[in-house]
Parts: C-alpha cells; sequence; structure tokens
C-alpha cells in the first residue's frame, strides 16, 4: 500500500505542465471556439507526442498502456491548462478500439489517434458528439453496435464556447455488432473526471491569486472571513475529490470511477461558483480568460453521465457487492 | 501507487476479524453516555486490552502490538465492520498519549499509559473554559507554583465525559505576566476525583450527561504531573490538537462502517427515491475520506508529517458525518424522532462535530490562511 505518484508520475505531469504553460492555451481555446483549428491541431500533436492518447491502448496495439493512472496524471493538467477538443473522447474511442473482438478497425484507426494525427468523437446512441466538425473519427455507439459515422450535423453554439456540439450522421460502416461500451464509458468518465479536477485547481488558484491582490476597504478581499472560507471550502472539496480519482484509475471499477466522475465535477463547479462570486463582474465577462475555465466546468458536469446518473451507478457498484 | 495491502498487512486484518467475530458483544452497549453504558464500555476496554487490541498503535511495552498506520486503518476498518462499540478511551488515547509519546518522561508514560490501555483510568479533556473556546489561548484558569508541584484553580467546560471519567488533562495559566496569551501555559494532568475539584455533569441535547463543567480549588498536582517543560503548554498541546482534528478521532472505518449500514437501511425500506443521491454521496464519501487517509498514511510514511491539512480533514469529517445521520433519521420517519436507537445517538454525537476540537469556522481559517496563503484578517 503506497497510495502516492510517484516521481515518475510527477515528472510526467511537469512535463506536460511545461509544455502547455509555454504554448498559450486560452489563445488556443478561444481559436477553437471560432471554429479555428489550427493551433489546436498543433496543440494536439504535442499532447499526443507526451504520450496521452496512448496510454489507454495495451502494448499489442502499439500503445503504452493500459495506464489508467498516469493517464488522470496527464488528464489533470489538460484540464489545469484548459486545453480544448475532444480529449476524453480520444481515449475512449483508442481503449473501445483496442478491444473489439475484431482487431481490423483498431489496426486501421489507431495509429494515427496515438500519434495525434487524427482525433476522435465518440457518442452514445441519440447524444451529440463533442467537435463532431474537428474529429476526423466519428464513431456512434448505437443500440445495432459500433457505427464510424460518414458525417456531421450543424455545430451548435455551447455554454462552454469552445465545446461544439454536432449529431453524426446516420449510418456509416459497422465496426462491431458488440462492442464494450461500459469500457469505453469508464475510460470517458476517467478522462472527464481528471479533467474537472484540473479545471477546478486552477479556478481555485486564480481566484486565491485574484483575492489577495484586490483591496476593498483598503484590505485584500482575501482577508474577508467570508471571502476565506468559501475558498477554504473549494480546497476541501477538490482534495477530497483527488484520492477519488486515483483511487478509481488504480481499480478501474465503473461505481469507483462514477464517483471519482460525480466528485471531481461537483467539486469543479462549486469552485467555479465561488471563483465567479470572488471575482466579481469581471469574472462575468468572455473577455478575461476566467471564463474559459468556467465554462469548462459547468460542461464537464454533464458530459459522460451527469451528477444523477453517477450516483445511480455508485448505488448499483454497492448493491452487486456482498 | 498501490492501494492492494501486504500479505503481513491482510493476515493483521485477518487476525483481527477473527478476534473481533469471537469477542464483540451481540447485543449493542447502552450508550456510553450514561452511567450505565460508562461502565459497560469500561469494561469492554479491558476485554481489548486483555488480547492486546486496545491500542494497537502503540509500543508492546505499554500494551500496543507496534501497528503503523496502515495496520491501523487495517484495524479500525475491521472494527467498525464487525459493529464493535465505540470507544470510551479515546480522549486519552488519541490526545494525551501522542503528547505523552512526544514530550512525556518514560516515567510518566509507565505510569500513566497502562492503565489508560486497559481502561482502568479513563482520561477527560479539560481544554474549554467559559471564556476560552475557540480562542483558546485566553485561557484564565491558574496553575501555582507550590512545594513538590502546582494548585489548579478556575474553572473547566464542555470536558466530554468528565462526568464519569476519573482523570484529565489541560492547560493553566503559570506565568500571567508574559506578552502573549499562549506564553505562560502549562500542561497538567490531575485527578477529576481529587480534593479541590468538584464535576458537575452537563446534559448535552438529548439530556445524556456527555459532558461537564469541572471546578477547581486549588488542586494539588505534584510536578511529576506535568507534560513537558512547564510554560510550554501551549505547543504541546497543540501537536495534540493536530491529532484530534486528523486521522486518529475520527477513523475512516467508523465511516465505511456507518455507510454501509446506510445503505442497507434505504435498502430495506425499498429504496426510495427520494434519499438515492444522499446515500449515493454518503458512500462516496465514506471511500473519499479512506482514500485520503491512505494518502496521509503513505506521506506519514515517507516521512511527512499532518500539517494544516488536518483542518481539512476535520471540516470534511464533521460535515460529513452530520449528513450520513441526516439521511439515516430521514429515511426513518417517525421512528427516527425516537432517543434509543444507534442512528439517533449518532445523530446528537455528529452536531457537536463542527463545533469541538476547533470549531469549523478557525478550520477553515486556517485552510485559507495555510494551505491557501491567505492574508491573516479580523476574525
Amino acid at each position: 500500500m503506497r497510495f502516492l505518484l510517484d516521481a515518475e508520475q510527477r515528472a510526467f505531469a511537469g512535463s506536460l505542465d511545461a509544455m502547455l504553460t509555454a504554448a498559450d492555451t486560452p489563445s488556443v481555446v478561444r481559436d477553437w471556439s471560432r471554429g479555428e483549428h489550427g493551433s489546436g491541431r498543433a496543440l494536439w500533436s504535442r499532447v499526443a507526442e507526451a504520450g496521452v492518447f496512448a496510454l489507454a491502448v495495451p502494448a499489442a496495439h502499439a500503445g503504452l498502456g493500459p495506464l489508467p493512472v498516469e493517464l488522470a496524471v496527464g488528464f489533470v493538467e489538460l484540464g489545469r491548462h484548459a486545453v480544448p477538443g475532444p480529449l476524453a473522447e480520444t481515449v475512449a474511442a483508442a481503449a473501445l478500439l483496442a478491444e473489439l473482438a475484431d482487431p481490423g478497425p483498431a489496426e486501421r484507426l489507431l495509429p494515427a489517434l496515438l500519434s495525434g494525427e487524427a482525433s476522435a468523437t465518440l457518442a452514445l446512441d441519440g447524444s451529440y458528439a463533442l467537435d463532431g466538425d474537428a474529429a476526423t473519427v466519428r464513431l456512434a455507439l448505437t443500440a445495432g453496435g459500433l457505427r464510424l459515422a460518414p458525417g456531421h450535423g450543424p455545430v451548435r453554439a455551447c455554454l462552454d464556447p469552445a465545446r461544439r456540439l454536432t449529431p453524426l450522421t446516420a449510418g456509416g460502416e459497422l465496426l462491431s455488432t458488440a462492442p464494450p461500451v461500459e469500457h469505453a464509458l469508464t475510460w470517458a468518465r476517467l478522462a472527464t473526471a481528471a479533467q474537472a479536477l484540473g479545471v477546478g485547481l486552477t479556478l481555485l488558484d486564480r481566484t486565491v491569486a485574484h483575492v489577495r491582490r484586490r483591496t476593498q476597504f483598503g484590505v485584500p478581499v482575501g482577508s474577508f472571513q467570508a471571502v476565506k472560507h468559501r475558498l477554504a471550502d473549494a480546497r476541501t472539496a477538490l482534495e477530497f475529490a483527488r484520492p477519488l480519482l486515483f483511487g478509481a484509475a488504480l481499480t478501474m471499477a465503473p461505481a469507483d470511477v462514477a464517483a471519482a466522475k460525480v466528485t471531481a465535477c461537483e467539486a469543479a463547479y462549486a469552485t467555479a461558483r465561488a471563483a465567479l462570486q470572488l471575482h466579481g463582474a469581471i469574472g462575468y465577462t468572455a473577455e478575461y480568460d476566467l471564463s474559459l475555465w468556467l465554462a469548462r466546468a459547468r460542461a464537464l458536469r454533464t458530459a459522460w453521465g451527469g451528477p444523477a446518473e453517477c450516483r445511480a451507478a455508485v448505488l448499483s457498484g454497492r448493491a452487486a457487492r456482498p | 501507487m498501490d492501494l492492494t495491502h501486504s500479505p503481513a498487512d491482510e493476515a493483521f486484518r485477518a487476525e483481527v476479524r477473527a478476534w473481533l467475530g469471537a469477542h464483540v458483544p451481540s447485543v449493542p452497549l447502552p450508550s456510553l453516555e450514561t452511567e450505565e453504558g460508562f461502565a459497560a464500555h469500561r469494561a469492554w476496554e479491558a476485554e481489548l486490552a486483555a488480547d492486546r487490541w486496545s491500542v494497537v498503535s502503540w509500543p508492546a511495552a505499554y500494551g500496543g502490538r507496534d501497528a503503523d498506520i496502515v495496520r491501523w486503518l487495517v484495524f479500525e476498518e475491521e472494527y467498525y465492520a464487525a459493529g464493535a462499540p465505540g470507544r470510551v478511551t479515546q480522549n486519552g488515547i488519541n490526545l494525551l498519549a501522542p503528547s505523552l509519546f512526544e514530550h512525556g518522561t518514560p516515567r510518566q508514560r509507565a505510569r500513566v499509559l497502562p492503565s489508560m490501555a486497559t481502561g482502568e483510568v479513563v482520561w477527560a479533556q479539560a481544554w474549554s473554559e467559559p471564556e476560552a473556546g475557540s480562542d483558546l489561548a485566553s485561557l484564565t484558569s491558574r496553575a501555582v507554583r507550590a512545594e513538590g508541584g502546582w494548585l489548579l484553580s478556575g474553572q473547566k467546560t464542555w470536558s466530554s465525559r468528565a462526568a464519569f471519567a476519573d482523570r484529565a488533562f489541560g492547560l493553566f495559566r503559570s506565568d500571567p505576566d508574559t506578552p502573549k496569551p499562549h506564553q505562560g501555559l502549562t500542561y497538567l494532568m490531575f485527578g477529576l476525583r481529587a480534593p479541590g475539584v468538584t464535576v458537575r455533569p452537563i446534559g448535552r441535547l438529548d439530556g445524556k450527561p456527555a459532558f461537564a463543567e469541572i471546578f477547581l480549588d486549588e488542586v494539588f498536582v505534584p510536578d511529576e504531573d506535568v507534560i513537558g517543560e512547564p510554560g510550554q503548554g501551549w505547543r504541546i498541546a497543540m501537536s495534540t490538537a493536530g491529532d484530534e482534528r486528523g486521522l486518529r478521532l475520527r477513523s475512516p472505518g467508523r465511516f465505511l462502517a456507518a455507510a454501509d449500514r446506510l445503505f442497507a437501511l434505504w435498502r430495506s425500506r425499498d429504496s426510495p427515491a427520494w434519499a438515492a443521491d444522499r446515500v449515493a454521496d454518503a458512500l462516496i464519501g465514506a471511500r473519499a475520506y479512506q482514500l485520503f487517509a491512505y494518502a496521509h498514511a503513505s506521506r506519514l510514511l515517507d516521512g511527512g508529517s499532518i500539517g494544516p491539512e488536518a483542518s481539512l480533514n476535520k471540516v470534511f469529517w464533521s460535515e460529513y458525518d452530520i449528513a450520513l445521520h441526516e439521511t439515516a433519521l430521514d429515511l426513518l420517519g417517525q421512528e427516527g424522532e425516537t432517543a434509543d436507537t444507534d442512528w439517533s445517538e449518532g445523530y446528537v454525537f455528529s452536531l457537536a462535530g463542527p463545533i469541538y476540537a476547533g470549531t469549523n469556522e478557525i478550520q477553515r481559517d486556517i485552510v485559507a490562511e495555510r494551505l491557501l496563503g491567505l492574508p491573516k484578517g479580523r476574525r
């Protein structure tokens, strides 16, 4: 029992953090929101070079994994820097393709996903796909099986402008009649939970910096107890989401991952509410970078199973135990 | 990163489980906040101690098993999963003993710890005073130098279990002329039945005498009952306060077992949908607390220490405890109104959580100032 990240895992986080800090992600996010994908694609290849998309794929398919703990470490950093694009979707698609009984689709599609040349989006039956216009591989999980969607419908404007939802066109090549849906969902939720934790951590950091600097009544706003307590609560919520995330990465039990997902997303969302309140009106503007993380926290809360769905998964997981 | 226990730790778990399976009373003991229940719990402590299960993390010389923090967590998981009784000795074991291990003399340890481990001497914490709660440094009860010891005078209050306990430990002002309020304090142990001591039980919300006021009128305490150096009481007590807010006082095992009992209660009431999210949150919270503890234990085993993170911990478990019990009472409906069930007992107990061991307002200040680096301000 040693429930701490090791030196290599911490170094992985550090190198991703350094790379993303240098990449000026806020301007990449703004480009992405306008449907200009060039800077995002460039960043995408660097994330792929760091190995992030290979972590969910076993070595038999030329991946590095499955390494869910490392994936969680990586996705916390992606969230901290608000990296845009179908990140969790590409990971889930890669994990799904690698598990298909027929190795054909994996042999054909995985290499480009792992190298970052391609990105994937993945939609459950009837749901929108994230970034269907930008992704090069569009997978639709329907009642009839897993299909390679031939195209996408109109792009919907979203509360998080950098998350662009599209329907997927029906039909297309049938890749599998019995895809491991729960496997894909587990990876998608794990990645989303980690991303949400990262989003929450940045919202907290930026807000702490703001309330230390901003003065009212002649003193820093951060010296007021009401302000302190709101941020202390945010810190508490985020700190108790972290062990759930890494515990879930170790077990990959669907109920554990659902618990991590709901907890990390609720913590990030509560932090977003505190961040907005404590920034005041400037936090309510699109031109201030905080908005990128505020909008992301709201969107991740719903992505891949909202709070009620995840809690239901926790209860059924418990019911299955003796 | 690893959550699996070593074969040796699993063997320890099996040993704990087997012992508890053979010894845990089949009928719950009466509330330890009553005279009858206190006596029954004291007898249970003696039974635990007879087979060296009362203080597993202590050195063998004092009746323990030298269990490291991971094994202590394993013990607690098994203890509460087995439905074993609440610990009447917890104030002594979790608050006084760590101070004695760190600051006491070998003679003090030899004198105090064995009878604490068996429950023969049950200890109460005597810190708070009528005008010194969260602002503990403002305490005014005195220790005046006397031949071979000290004379204690003043009043302590909100002293948990002092109504039936044997001895107490607390801070006293030994030098009234220091420039700062947390200087000139001395940490002392005293007998609750010593001449000059008057204990007045106080009924908590449900009327049970869970705590008491202690009046001291020139109570003589020998030098050997001073913990650490006179005048250094604040520093010594603060190391104890960290223990109180940290893991030891509310072990994850207790909440894992409580969340499982809540889940079973929910299912036995046909799994009403209105409570589903709250029951799920109870399961999730217990797991979060367990894993947070494992991360914490890993840091301690690496040579780290519990710092201001203990305050995060305290805010989390105290609010979690109330939410869990509120859900149970709501599920019980009218039955939840009755005062003689484990759930109602646990509920009343949980309500005190955000108040004692430093109020949650103070804990949030500590998190904000020491973990987030926010400036000090008016409280």
